[in-house]
Order: C-alpha cells, then structure tokens, then sequence
C-alpha cells in the first residue's frame, strides 16, 4: 500500500520534473514519420520591409488597385461607418500620415499627396508587447503576426499600436464581404485584424498581394540582405517613416 | 432520524438529477452516426483513405489541426509529411475540405451525435454542397 506520505513525495518530484503538468497539444508526436516542413519555394528573408514609391501614386486608381488586392483576397469586410471599418490598407492624407514629422513648408504637392496606410511590422512592436495572451507575436523574419484562434479580442493592442494599423470586429464581418475568396479564412466578431505582410503567400514564395498589384509602386524585400532590390532602393532614394521618434522601428518606408 | 423527510426528498432530488441524462433519452430511438465520404473528390481516389489511417484520425483529428495550426501560423511551416511519407499542404479549408466537402454530412455527423460545436466555420469557409464554390 502506498501512504500518504509516499504518494506525496511522488507528486512532488514528478511536477519537479514537469511530468504532473506535462501535458501536449502536439499530435504529430504519436505517429512516426509525420513531419511538418517548410515549402521549399518560401521566401527567404531575415527582416522582412516594405518601400511605397509615393512619387508613383497619381491616380486614385493606383491605390484603388492595390487595396482591393490586399481586400478581395483577406476576405476583408467593406464597413462604411468609420467607428467599425475593418481595414488593412488604407489611405490618408500628408498631415496624418506623419503626424508629428510632417514638414510645414514641404512643396504642396507633397502636402496634397495620399499616402497608403498599413501595418508596419515594427522591429519594436508594442502590439506584441502588450497582447496579453501572445495572440500577436513576431515571426522570426521580422513579420508581426496574429494568431486569430487566439484572439480574445481584449484590444490592448490596438491601444499599444500608434498607427492605427488594427481593427476590431465589432459586426459580424461575413455580412459585409460582397464576395468571399473560398481560399482564404474570415474572421469572426469580436477579435482583432490587421494586414499580415501576406505571410501566407510569402512561405509559398510569392509576393504580397499589394506588392503585386502596385506594378513596381512597391518594394518588398530583405533588410538585412545587403544585396537585395529594397536596400538597392533605400541607399538610392530619401525616405521617411511614420513615427520614428516613438521607437517602434517602422518596416515600412515612403519614398517622398 | 430527525428531519427523514429533508434527506429522503434531498436524495431522491439528487438522483434524479444525475440520472436526467440517461433518464432523458429514455424513448428516443439511437442513431448511429453514418459520417459519409461519398464526394466528388474522393470517388476519384483508388484508395479511399485520409491523410492519415482512419482510426488515428478518428482519435486525433482535432489535435492534428491545432499542431497544424501552430506550425503554420507560428513557424511558417506549411507542409505535412504524413506517416506514409506523402506531402500535404497544411490547410484545412483548402486540403481537408477539398475532399470532405460534404461538411453537413461529414463533420456535423458526429458533431451532432456527440454534441460538440466546433468553431472552426466561424472563420473558416465551409465549402458549398458539392465541392468548393
Ligand atoms: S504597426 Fe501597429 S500593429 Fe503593426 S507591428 Fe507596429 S504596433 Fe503592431
Ligand atoms: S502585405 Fe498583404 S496583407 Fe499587408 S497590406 Fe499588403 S496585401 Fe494586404
């Protein structure tokens, strides 16, 4: 028979080797042979950024176009009322875009210019730091991701980012995609959304989709290669970011 | 036995408290649950077999898809190598449904005998009867 005492002792050296609360959610560990890889067509790239030609943006066209890439194919809902849109690229004016930095006396056709708005994957992220449940975390190439299955929807990290990069799904968001992509998830009411760098399309070796779209408008690339087209373009033209001061390190950069 | 009358009504409460799930489908007639993989896809398979044995994917279906879930979400992993060393992509709108397109006749089958919701269409596009829309 086993005495209190004994059972006492067992329990307490198993959970001191983690054997009481092991517990895994792993089932690719019962069968042998199961594997999970990485395509080998994905991407490569250490920090992942973004380079916006704003010169190239003319007409509304060219931003339409880029949106409804990035929209159409996230299965993003088109929300009219400002206080429950959903968007994961967007447009806004000089003044906003960088506030705090915009130059007063910059030429008037910079001032008139509209900038296209998305989510920084910021080096520093605050989004990250401040999710409660590690719903938000950085990939190890720099990509600020979400696991949606996660989200409790607490919207601290849209309180922690600066850039406004993140929505919450206050209306069920299927009732307002005209055409859903069978490809790609929606969301669900009550988490959090935002533009994902098209990670999805980047482990399978394609650009993002606003990448595409924008016809040259848009460099995606390695940061830390120094041989890759976005640093090419970098060391080649003056860019700025939106709200350096704040540390955050922006990925994305706006050619003025 | 003071107050026999509180603890016999008490115990007679309870019993039938914990007997109301039997109790409750006492007359209802059981239905075995017939999941059917009658679809398109996978009339054309020589052998009709999942990714993995049918058995293990009984027991673990679930748990496969959180693992996929995190490799693919977390480590940007995308591709499965089953146990008899086939590829596949990790989706489950994409792969699984593609061959289980009968979802009402397929997963809500057990789903419903055994009264567990998944909310995995809440995001996930369910495909249209008869292959993806
Ligand atoms: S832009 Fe906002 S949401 Fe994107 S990584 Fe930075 S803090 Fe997070
Ligand atoms: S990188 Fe992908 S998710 Fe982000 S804005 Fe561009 S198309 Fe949309």
């Amino acid at each position: 028979m086993i005495t209190r005492r004994d059972f006492l002792k067992i329990a307490a050296f198993s959970s001191l080797l983690g054997l009481g609360g092991a517990f895994t959610i792993n089932a690719l560990e019962k069968e042998p042979g199961q594997k999970v890889l990485k395509d080998i067509k994905a991407l490569k790239g250490k920090r992942w950024a973004m380079v916006i030609d704003t010169r190239k943006f003319k007409t509304q066209e060219d931003f339409e176009k880029v949106i409804r890439a990035c929209h159409k194919a996230h299965n993003v809902p088109e929300i009219a009322n400002p206080l429950h849109e959903v968007k994961w690229i967007w447009t806004d004016d000089y003044e906003h875009s960088f506030a705090g930095t915009a130059e007063e006396y910059i030429s008037t056709e910079v001032k008139e210019r509209k900038f296209l708005l998305l989510c920084n994957h910021c080096d520093n992220a605050p989004c990250v730091r401040v999710c409660p449940v590690k719903a938000t975390f950085k990939r190890p190439d720099g990509i600020t991701m979400q696991d949606m299955h996660r989200c409790i929807g607490c919207k601290f990290c849209m309180a922690g980012c600066p850039y406004g990069a993140r929505n919450y799904n206050f209306l069920p968001p299927r009732d307002y995609i005209k055409e859903l992509n069978p490809e790609y998830p929606t969301r669900t009411i009550g988490v959090v959304e935002k533009c994902t760098f098209c990670n999805e399309r980047i482990d399978r070796g394609l650009l993002p989709y606003c990448v595409e779209a924008s016809e040259g408008k848009i460099i995606f690339g390695d940061l830390y290669d120094p041989n890759s087209e976005i640093r090419k373009v970098l060391s080649e033209n003056i860019v700025i970011r939106r709200k350096v001061e704040l540390g955050t390190q922006p990925m994305v950069f706006y050619i003025i | 036995m003071y107050d026999g009358w509180k603890i016999i009504l008490g115990l007679v409460v309870f019993v039938v408290i914990v007997t109301l799930p039997f109790t409750m489908s006492v007359g209802k007639t059981y239905v075995e649950p017939k999941p059917s993989i009658d679809t398109p896809e996978i009339q054309k398979m020589e052998k009709k077999q999942c990714i993995e044995p049918k058995q293990y994917m009984r027991e673990m279906h679930i748990k496969l898809l959180y693992s996929w879930k995190d490799y693919a979400t977390r480590e940007g992993k995308r591709l499965y190598v089953a146990s008899d060393g086939k590829t596949y992509t990790i989706s489950l709108q994409n792969t699984c449904l593609k061959c289980h397109s009968n979802k009402e006749k397929f997963c809500d089958e057990c789903h419903n005998y055994v009264n567990v919701k998944p909310y995995c269409w809440d995001c996930h596009i369910e495909p249209k009867v008869g292959g993806l829309k």
